[in-house]
């Protein structure tokens, strides 16, 4: 398939720990198409985040292949790698302590010119840095400010900018609004949405959102414990969910109807998510689900589609539950 | 008996008739550098025993702060209380002196925070945090105070709560701490307890134990609930009513269905416009343009108009009463008929 802009596989990230390894991402395969935004949701600790800085090669994987555009970025280094890397980048979560609070506002958004510097426009750095302000609705004449003197909603906008400078095809973003206040959310996702319109980019979406979520992706990949236990488009995952963690999330989520109090199909789970440094054996859900059964423990199910299950689900005992009953 | 054990009752004017808690006219100004910040401007709230009532709002609605003048630990400089009253049970807690509002704190309005590790004591094992309250309140015994820290523990449903008794706040995860968090507010059986984003910090999951806990306590209790909070969804599945608050002022107060099914202020209105949901994937999302006030210079007339899609001249230029609309629904919009489509 022409169209994949991003795939992974067999992606391993295992961070060293005083004793044995905290199995933060554990075998993960995704394909990302031109155009598209995959969700990846999942709660603290699943590995969500640690996933985007692989992708984007700020952590080096302990195994697997990530690959941009057919190229394994892992095997990749000096030249190819660097403009390779120029094709996907990343937005970060906290707009206050991602940007320099002592570089301007056009240093940062420029500083991608400086390090890949055949890629500044035949116009020259400014002007470049003013367009892309421009794009993502800041007021150009504003290159010398600095960040402090912006909102949170507009210094996202900036950080927004900043991944853009390359002209790439692909964007992680790691929980890009979650630190926005309501009514500024919107805004930053109606930026983005607009720009993939324009731009054709494909975004990495990761988000503990899942309304978030559910309303930006065109597929989503649910993650618990370093692996993807559930994904498909997003119909799929909201509408049909088979895995019982995805059906224990989604029943988690607050919606805002007081209608639907008491009659929506309320999933406890027990406890708390096992360590990653130390994950059950087998499924590694089985310690909270309802459904476990003793071969839980000895059989690790696969990512795969099933008898009850119309798109990909590692259960043993997948099978469709409505956990979002509508009006 | 130190002075503190003395028993609440003896609070002068005690009236067990009068409403359990009600804010009158608050105003909270901070003086900063850059002014003065008027957090709090003439805040009305009211609560009745076994209700829940969410104060909602984004940051700097002074939502906070507001919970902070009626617990009486407001940073005093930069704040300060500039007027209103806050009665509990006829009471005005503004006017007691310090040692009288101590015996208030904890025994009879008690509170939680979002961030459970900030607010625990890191060096001291929660079992001891527990039986603090008791032995300092209640004068019990150390024995007899640790045991009903392992009670209390329980009734939070922390496993094991005999053996956890004796661990150290960073041993607990999120949601245990916050569990350990409400077993403190709730020791000295409080009939107020305000939750300042209590699930904020948490996963969803969590967040779904925690407000099932919460629900089930106050219950049993029959205590009243502040709950304050940014989040809609949250909101729409515990409270009984809801108060709007934006630039510090309760904008609108209704019950919780009606504000969802019919919102009376245009700022509630372009809130639940503007929230992705999970139970549909929607067209794009409705912005509310622009940011909120810099409470050092918040706009004449209306606070809101500057944002508003409904705003006209008398927006910029009056400041719109409250609207009594229906019975327990009030709204302080000049274009409440627009805003309902009526």
């Amino acid at each position: 398939m022409s169209d994949v802009v991003l795939e992974t596989r067999g992606l391993v990230k295992h961070f060293k720990a005083r004793k044995g390894a905290v199995r933060a991402v554990d075998g993960v395969d995704l394909q990302l198409r031109r155009g598209e935004t995959l969700g990846i949701v999942g709660e603290s600790g699943c590995g969500k985040s640690t996933l985007a800085k692989l992708l984007v090669g700020l952590e080096k994987p302990t195994q697997g292949e990530i690959r941009v555009r057919g190229e394994d970025l892992t095997r990749l280094g000096g030249a190819a790698l660097r403009r390779s890397r120029r094709n996907i980048q990343m937005v970060l979560q906290d707009p206050y302590t991602s940007l320099n609070p002592r570089m301007t506002v056009g240093d940062i958004i420029g500083e991608p010119y400086d390090i890949h510097r055949d890629a500044v426009p035949q116009y020259g750095k400014a002007r470049a840095v003013q367009e892309l302000l421009d794009i993502v609705g800041l007021n150009p004449d504003h290159i010398n400010r600095y960040p402090h003197q912006f909102s949170g909603g507009q210094r996202q906008r900036i950080g927004i900018a900043r991944a853009l400078a390359l002209r790439p095809e692909i964007i992680v973003c790691d929980e890009p609004v979650s630190a926005l206040d309501v009514s500024i959310q919107a805004q930053v996702i109606n930026l983005l949405e607009g720009l993939q319109r324009e731009l054709g980019l494909a975004y990495v979406f990761i988000a503990h959102d899942l309304s978030v979520v559910r309303h930006i992706s065109d597929r989503v990949a649910v993650m618990y414990l370093g692996k993807i236990v559930e994904t498909g488009n997003h119909a799929a995952i909201y509408e049909q969910p088979t895995h019982p963690y995805t059906q224990a999330l989604l029943s988690a989520v607050p919606v805002p109807d007081p209608r639907l109090r008491g009659r929506r199909d309320h999933i406890m789970l027990e406890g708390d998510v096992p360590s990653p440094a130390d994950p059950p054996s087998g499924c590694r859900f089985r310690t909270r689900c309802w459904k476990a059964q003793p071969g839980c423990a000895d059989h690790e199910p696969l990512l795969e589609i099933r008898q009850r299950s119309s798109h990909p689900s590692a259960c043993h005992y997948a099978e469709v539950r409505h956990v979002m009953r509508r009006f | 008996m130190n002075e503190i054990t003395a028993h609440v009752d003896a609070l002068p004017g005690l009236d067990p008739r009068a409403p359990l808690l009600h804010v009158e006219d608050l105003h909270v100004e901070f003086r900063t550098r850059d002014g003065v910040a008027r957090a709090v401007n003439g805040v009305n709230l009211w609560l009745n025993p076994g209700e829940t009532l969410a104060v909602l709002g984004e940051s700097g609605c002074g939502k906070s702060v507001t919970a902070q003048a009626i617990m009486g630990i407001l940073d005093t400089p930069p704040g300060h209380v500039t007027g209103g009253r806050v009665l509990y049970r006829g009471v005005d807690l503004l006017r007691l002196p310090e040692s009288e509002r101590r015996k208030v704190r904890a025994n009879r309005i008690a509170m939680i925070f979002q961030d459970a590790l900030s607010a625990l004591n890191p060096v001291y094992t929660v079992g001891f945090q527990l039986a603090e309250l008791f032995r300092v309140h209640r004068g019990t015994s150390r024995r007899e105070a640790k045991r009903r820290a392992i009670e209390l523990l329980d009734q939070v449903r922390i496993p094991d709560a005999r053996r956890r008794v004796d661990d150290y706040p960073h041993e607990f995860s999120g949601g245990m701490r916050q569990r350990v968090m409400i077993a403190m507010a709730l020791a000295l059986d409080p009939e107020v307890l305000i939750a300042d984003e209590p699930t904020t910090a948490l996963d969803v999951t969590v967040q779904a134990q925690i407000m099932s806990l919460l629900a089930d306590l106050q219950r049993e209790r029959n205590m009243g609930l502040m709950l304050i909070t940014h989040d809609m969804g949250v909101v729409a599945d515990v409270a009984d009513r809801i108060a709007v608050m934006y630039a510090g002022k309760v904008v609108e107060e209704a019950p919780v269905y009606d504000i969802y099914a019919h919102p009376a202020h245009a700022y509630t209105k372009a809130l639940l416009e503007s929230i992705p949901r999970l139970d549909h994937k929607g067209q794009a999302l409705n912005v509310i343009r622009g940011l909120p006030p810099a409470l050092t210079d918040i706009p004449t007339g209306c606070a809101f108009h500057p944002r508003c899609a409904y705003a006209r001249e008398i927006c910029r230029l009056e400041p719109p009463p409250a609207y009594q609309i229906a019975p327990h629904r009030v709204t302080s919009c000049h274009f409440v008929r627009e805003v309902l489509g009526v």
